[in-house]
């Protein structure tokens, strides 16, 4: 089985608009900045999050928390597959008690990675709220979790799959649908 | 893609570099947990552990309680003097008989050189060698490595000197594999009786000064004095030797470097190869090795109760 490239989804232009008007749908929803904290899932979210509190110190003027989340050692799958994948550090300098979380990630696909995610932040205190910004929903959830702000609903097959690529890891800027093909 | 396939830890010696880095490097993620008010994650849930020291021990039998506690393991811990042992009962039955109750790992520690190989052979579980005789102690020599590698940033190119009875200790043996491995110059020192014949086939530089030793040492590795295993009269008096290789801060200021470190695997003889202006001092990371041994040791579970051997891959 390859992954062929199928069509475009987003360019550079767009996943900067996108995160913009993610920015300010958050400060829109929290009214300021009060109490926020960012906190992005390894790997690519995390790029995404450090995006979004640039943009917001650039909208807002101030400059809010940012965290990174590695979701390894929580997830569901560790006894089933047949590699132990390799372990990130989790970096939250901050307390979150009574704060609210908004959790980044590229692809809101299945839902398990934010499952993954919750139990990591719950583990770490109490914050008075989760809100979850994805870049893309691309549908098949497999647990009763959404997001509240999205980039781009993209709906997909389970044989196709989408790839966020960033500048900041992939030399380029663009969101790709693939679809699997059999050889 | 790095993957690990061992499903023992036996020691240092069976590891190659890439093995050894990323045990390191596991183990700098796992340094974080313990610093979190919930200081635990789900990852080895529904795995059992079982902790089987049949000598003393503080610090690595607890370091590994907590380690795969923290992981959320189940641990069960055995030692001589409560078990069948003192029935007369062998280690590798004792150990079936533990084996059929479904356990994941043993970690062991026994007199016996080469015991964990032994039973690396006959097992089906993941065995960790906690020490063994004088053969090896991986995590210690792990976790030494991952302290120097924290403090100075690197390990190649350093000059490391391993003080004291070499012939006994395990932790040298596991600190020369693995340093060596890793690109750094060792060099051991100490009485010539406590010297092992042919080490230099090690590759390492042997002296018996300790001014030679400290001089341009960017490590300095204290070894306990091991009274246990001191019945054969090897050098004349412990008070000859706190003279000649004891470390005091009067000759750590004469003759090593200003940035020198110091480690001592525990427990420490106060006064004799150790002073206490030097165990309690600016230099001494001795506290610092205690901490990351307790992220190595959830490095080390983690890998193997998680590897697949290559048998295992080729049936998938």
């Amino acid at each position: 089985m390859t992954l062929k490239e199928k069509s475009r989804l987003m360019d550079a232009q767009m996943i900067k608009r996108t995160l913009m008007r993610i920015s300010h749908e958050i400060l829109e929803r929290n009214k300021g900045t009060d109490e926020i904290v960012v906190v992005g899932i390894r790997s690519r979210g995390a790029y995404l999050a450090s995006r979004i509190v640039k943009m917001i110190k650039e909208i807002d003027g101030n400059e809010i928390p940012l965290g990174i989340l590695d979701i390894t050692l929580y997830r569901d799958d560790l006894t089933m597959i047949d590699t132990c994948p390799v372990v990130h550090s989790t970096k939250i300098d901050f307390d979150i008690n009574d704060k609210i979380v908004v959790l980044v990630d590229d692809v809101l696909f299945t839902g398990r990675t934010i499952r993954c995610a919750l139990d990591e932040l719950i583990d770490l205190g109490r914050p008075r709220n989760i809100q979850l910004a994805v870049l893309v929903d691309r549908g098949h959830r497999e647990l009763p979790i959404r997001a509240d702000y999205v980039g781009k609903n993209v709906p997909t097959t389970l044989d196709e799959s989408v790839e966020v690529r960033l500048k900041e890891v992939d030399d380029k800027e663009e969101v790709i649908l693939l679809s699997k093909k059999k050889d | 893609m790095k993957v690990w396939t061992k499903k023992d830890l036996v020691g240092l010696e069976v590891l190659n570099k890439d093995e050894i880095e990323m045990i390191l490097e596991t183990a700098t993620s796992f340094k974080e947990i313990s610093t979190r008010q919930v200081k635990k994650v789900p990852t080895l849930r529904g795995k059992t552990i079982v902790l089987f020291f049949f000598e003393p021990s503080t610090r690595t039998r607890s370091s590994f309680d907590l380690a795969a506690k923290r992981l959320s393991a189940d641990t069960l811990s055995i030692s001589t003097s409560t078990s069948a042992i003192k029935k007369g009962e062998t280690v590798k039955d004792t150990m079936k008989n533990i084996e059929a109750m479904q356990v994941d790992a043993i970690i062991i520690r026994h007199s016996a050189s080469g015991i964990a190989q032994t039973l690396s052979n006959c097992m089906g579980s993941s065995i960790i060698n906690a020490g063994d005789g004088c053969h090896e102690h991986p995590t210690q020599g792990l976790l030494d490595m991952f302290t120097i590698k924290e403090k100075k940033g690197k390990i190649k190119g350093l000059n490391i000197s391993i003080i004291g009875d070499i012939t006994h200790s395990r932790v040298a043996r596991s600190n020369i594999w693995g340093l060596k491995k890793l690109g750094a110059h060792v060099t051991v020192c100490g009485p010539r009786t406590l010297i092992p014949r042919d080490i230099e086939k090690m590759g390492v530089n042997v002296t018996t000064s300790l001014p030679q030793a400290l001089k341009n040492a960017d490590v300095v590795n204290i070894l306990r004095i091991q009274m246990e295993r001191q019945k054969a009269g090897l050098f004349p008096s412990l008070r000859e030797y706190a003279m000649r290789y004891g470390v005091s801060k009067e000759k750590l200021e004469k003759y090593a470097k200003d940035d020198v470190l110091i480690m001592h695997p525990g427990p420490m003889n106060r006064g004799i190869e150790i002073t206490p202006d030097v165990a309690d001092g600016s230099f001494s990371v001795i506290l610092d090795q205690v901490t990351n041994g307790i992220a190595v040791r959830m490095a080390v579970l983690y890998l193997v109760c998680q590897s697949h051997t290559e048998d295992a891959e080729q049936e998938l």
